[in-house]
């Protein structure tokens, strides 16, 4: 059995006469009798090697198809060996908040550094340290615009990636907000519809771009109605698609909102990831989560602190602006590595031969009997029409060992045929081919 | 020290993806594509790699200081649980799978549905959701749960009972999910004031949360007494997981009243803090709460199969995009897979043993405000010094300069110059022995050289930091 603990039997006689205790046990008798556990049922412990070897076991039980064309807001991309070795140094990881500044001046650099990077990205002024995933971006947000316009009604597209939204909906539950869906045409968004929802009780309009279905477009203008109606534009976007795509700063958004697992985290099932949040000067006081500002230390050198807590829970308790406490630090150095190491050429590089790889694949599709490639302006990702519904097209693949997708239907019941395909720069020519030719051959 | 835009270069390129054909933005209309120029660095991956070798340099760590942090329980993470989650066949799995192909994801939910077996038997709760992603993440899906059950029973619930010693989490959480805050006041012996409970305890009470052991350090005596009433008043009882290192294998939460529990597996369960997240903030209900959790559940069939069910009646939704932080979830299985039932009990007995120790040798110096026996940390107050002009922080700095971390200061909020401190199970007599002689030696200073102790620390990276700049000129970025 491993065990951390490194007292000696000799150490523990000794401590335990400092104490003033006869034995470990009497270091307890504060806990009453009858509130103690009858039993503890957990199995023996196991050697290091033991436990690997279970871990192994079960990670081997998880089945590896050939290749994967499933995005759906979590993408594939290629994560650069620095970025591992950055993360893995102890230093970094085993380290802790960065409340002592003096002790933490390495986190606290990177944190203001990727608050830098995410916030050029975006074209906007300022970002949080990070918040845990793109859905709790997403409902921060939004609690950011109920609060600061003092109004309830939120206008969200539908284009807008279903979990978050199912985030949303489950976290402002409890809160006085009435939420108001707008029903995508096909699948673009329905801008008229947006427009027209937007009234002087809108606290905030949410769009997504590249929406769910990969579809690109331009918010400007349901942006600019928002701002003369005093509501708050939050835009939803894909960290890589901002290499080449017009940022929501441009667009007009006053916050902007995105799960940054794309910028060098592995899948992981799930998790960790990285929620990216930034905003326009005016917002900075308002972001939820932690922040880190450069100051000056009392010999006038640089210096990096942890600011503006006094927005936070740890001083505001029930008046702070979130409950929230953590960043997802280590994530977001990950990230920040990930965008410095790319850097200005090699970012809008990776994002233009993702649109290439996946506008190779979408010609490719046009080619497939029963087959239909949906139409509007695509980044890495696109909306294919299946005959026979996208879920059973998705099933004959996978006994190929191709994952063909994301089908729809899975979270909008009227796109049972719609299947949402993507590519990132690691697909190379032989996999998109030898998808083609499976997909063919099942179509057929 | 130069930032990353200031070490960069014009020109100079850092890591290549290939090739990239310009002509291929010429498919989309111009008004769709980025007109500002990609403001990002010009760096070599060697320069990088310096750069961030050079940052990693400039911070404290557990693995090369003490991190005594009450609260936070900064024990040593297994290097084992970082092979272990970075595992291609967890690692490279998109969570999307789950939803598409149940038969490809079975390893990684047997994962979860184990590691929610073993914290059941660990907290004596009756079902688990990972899905929380940190702490305060749990407690507001704790809060939501018990505003759901609320709702369903038609309770008229408006408010949370906090004691004065909560963590700020506690009633920013409540107030997150639409609820008042009630604060109650703690007794001379650290105990949650039982009158003073019982004067704001009513048919309005949602909920009661309580951290126990409690954050100063001691085991909250009347927990049972006060379950009972919040039973009888239908309100829900909440249990911070934070302390739960204190008590693993002698008490179960919930075979003693509690409803709901997170439990932080960076703490409790050994994965590392990471400069501040990912963590895990898992939560267990007990069986009143069942059918509320979030969706999806991970559920074992009846032919032994592993599978998501979204068919949970009363659920209060989804709260992560997921399972949760899994690679954490993979850390803390892997560490108490090892551990096992010894271990885990041993870990918390060290873990007291420990904290013990530190305030029996240090009370001599410092204001001990609740003399007794003490669980896994213990609360000194820095007033003795603070009457030199000597205060909390200053003592803080000074550990700083001798290569120690601080423990927690000015929290408990109840004690004044509160210093909390949190040894952990993973450090060896020789390494307190150590801190011991910091604190004493500081302690000295502060009564016969103050002003030693209020320039500190020197030798760091920078001296004490201009915090109220920081927040009122504003610079929130490099550029």
């Amino acid at each position: 059995m491993a065990k951390f603990t490194p007292h000696t039997d000799e150490q523990i006689k000794e401590m335990l006469e400092v104490i003033g205790a006869g034995s470990v046990d009497e270091l307890f008798k504060d806990i009453p009798e009858d509130l103690k556990a009858k039993e503890f049922n957990l199995p023996a412990g196991m050697t290091e090697n033991e436990a690997l070897k279970t871990m192994k076991n079960l990670a081997g039980m998880n089945k590896k198809y050939y290749v994967s064309f499933l995005g759906g807001g979590f993408y594939d991309h290629y994560i650069p060996a620095v970025v591992d070795s950055v993360s893995s140094k102890p230093e970094f990881f085993t380290a802790y908040t960065p409340y002592q500044p003096e002790a933490s001046q390495g986190t606290l650099q990177a944190i203001f550094e990727y608050q830098t990077m995410t916030a050029k990205l975006t074209g906007l002024d300022v970002a949080n340290a990070s918040l845990y995933d793109g859905g709790t971006a997403l409902y921060e947000a939004v609690v950011m615009a109920v609060r600061s316009t003092r109004r309830t009604k939120i206008v969200v597209d539908e284009g807008v990636n279903p979990l978050f939204r199912r985030m949303l909906k489950a976290h402002i539950k409890n809160l006085d907000i009435q939420r108001v869906n707008i029903k995508t045409a096909g699948i673009k968004p329905d801008k008229e519809k947006m427009l027209d929802e937007i009234d002087e009780n809108t606290a905030a309009v949410i769009a997504a771009n590249p929406n769910f279905f990969g579809h690109i477009d331009d918010y400007s203008g349901v942006f600019e109605k928002a701002s003369e109606k005093g509501a708050v534009s939050i835009l939803n976007f894909y960290p890589i698609s901002l290499g080449v795509l017009k940022t929501p700063g441009e667009m007009g958004a006053d916050i902007a909102v995105g799960e940054g697992q794309s910028l060098g985290l592995p899948l992981s099932f799930g998790g960790p990831y990285l929620g990216i949040m930034t905003a326009s000067k005016k917002y900075a006081r308002k972001l939820p989560g932690r922040i880190a500002g450069e100051t000056t230390d009392s010999e006038g050198k640089r210096a990096y602190v942890l600011t503006l807590q006094a927005r936070e829970q740890h001083i505001k308790r029930e008046k702070a602006t979130s409950n929230i406490c953590s960043n997802q630090a280590l994530c977001a150095l990950r990230a920040a590595v990930y965008m410095s190491l790319l850097g200005r050429q090699g970012f809008r590089d990776t994002a233009i031969i993702n649109m290439e790889r996946a506008g190779k694949l979408r010609e490719g599709f046009k080619r497939i009997n029963g087959m239909k490639v949906m139409s509007g302006v695509f980044f890495n990702e696109f909306a294919v029409e299946v005959k026979g519904g996208s879920k059973a097209f998705v099933n004959k693949m996978l006994a190929k060992g191709f994952v063909a997708g994301m089908p729809a239907g899975l979270f909008y019941i009227d796109k049972e045929d719609v299947l949402v395909v993507n590519a990132t720069e690691k697909r190379t020519d032989n996999e998109i081919n030898g998808f083609l030719a499976a997909a063919r051959e099942v179509m057929r | 020290m130069k930032n990353i835009f200031e070490i960069s270069v014009k020109g100079r390129k850092g890591f290549d993806p290939g090739e990239a054909d310009e002509n291929i933005l010429e498919k989309i209309d111009k008004s769709l594509l980025r007109k500002g120029e990609l403001v990002l660095p010009e760096i070599s991956e060697f320069d990088a790699v310096r750069h961030y070798m050079r940052l990693g340099r400039r911070n404290f760590s557990v693995d090369e200081n003490f991190y005594p942090l009450g609260s936070c329980t900064m024990k040593y993470n297994p290097r084992v649980n970082e092979t272990a989650a970075s595992i291609s066949g967890f690692a490279s799995m998109h969570p999307l799978m789950s939803y598409i192909d149940e038969a490809s994801v079975q390893g990684a939910l047997e994962v979860i549905y184990n590691l929610s077996f073993l914290l059941c038997e660990i907290t004596g709760m009756k079902k688990i959701t990972t899905q929380p992603y940190a702490g305060a993440h749990g407690e507001l899906a704790g809060i939501m749960l018990m505003a759901a059950y609320h709702r369903k029973k038609g309770n008229n619930k408006k408010h949370i009972i906090v004691p004065e010693s909560a963590h700020g989490t506690n009633p920013a959480s409540a107030a997150a999910a639409g609820y008042d805050v009630v604060s109650v006041p703690v007794d001379e012996s650290g105990d949650m004031d039982i009158e003073a409970f019982r004067a704001v305890i009513g048919p309005e009470t949602a909920g009661v949360m309580m951290t126990v052991p409690s954050t100063l350090g001691v085991f909250e005596k009347n927990v049972s007494g006060i379950a009972e009433l919040a039973r009888e008043n239908d309100a829900l009882m909440y249990y911070d997981g934070a302390n739960l290192n204190a008590i693993m294998g002698r008490v179960k939460p919930g075979e003693i009243g509690f409803d709901i529990i997170h439990m932080n597996l960076h703490k409790t369960f050994a994965a590392p803090h990471g400069g501040g997240g990912p963590g895990s903030g898992v939560v267990g209900v007990s069986e009143k709460l069942s059918g509320f959790i979030p969706v999806p559940e991970v559920i074992k069939t009846p032919g032994g199969m592993y599978g998501l069910n979204f068919n949970v009646k009363d659920s209060i939704g989804m709260l992560a995009s997921f399972f949760g932080n899994f690679g954490v979830l993979l850390k803390a299985y892997t560490y108490i897979l090892m551990l096992g039932k010894e271990g885990l009990v041993d870990a918390t007995e060290k873990a007291v043993l420990n904290a013990n120790y530190i305030m029996k040798k240090l009370k001599p110096y410092y204001d001990l405000p609740y003399d007794r026996l003490c669980m896994h940390e213990c609360v000194f107050s820095a007033k003795k010094q603070a009457a030199k002009g000597v205060r909390a922080l200053d003592i803080a700095k000074a550990l700083i300069e001798r290569g120690i971390h601080p423990p927690t200061v000015y929290f408990p909020l109840v004690v004044e110059e509160a210093m909390m401190i949190e040894p952990t199970e993973t450090e060896s007599k020789e390494e307190i022995d150590i801190f011991i002689e910091a604190m004493e030696e500081i302690a000295r200073l502060a009564e016969n050289e103050p002003e030693r102790i209020k320039n500190a620390p020197a030798g760091m990276p920078i001296t004490r930091p201009d915090e109220t700049k920081a927040a009122r000129e504003l610079k929130l970025t490099c550029l």
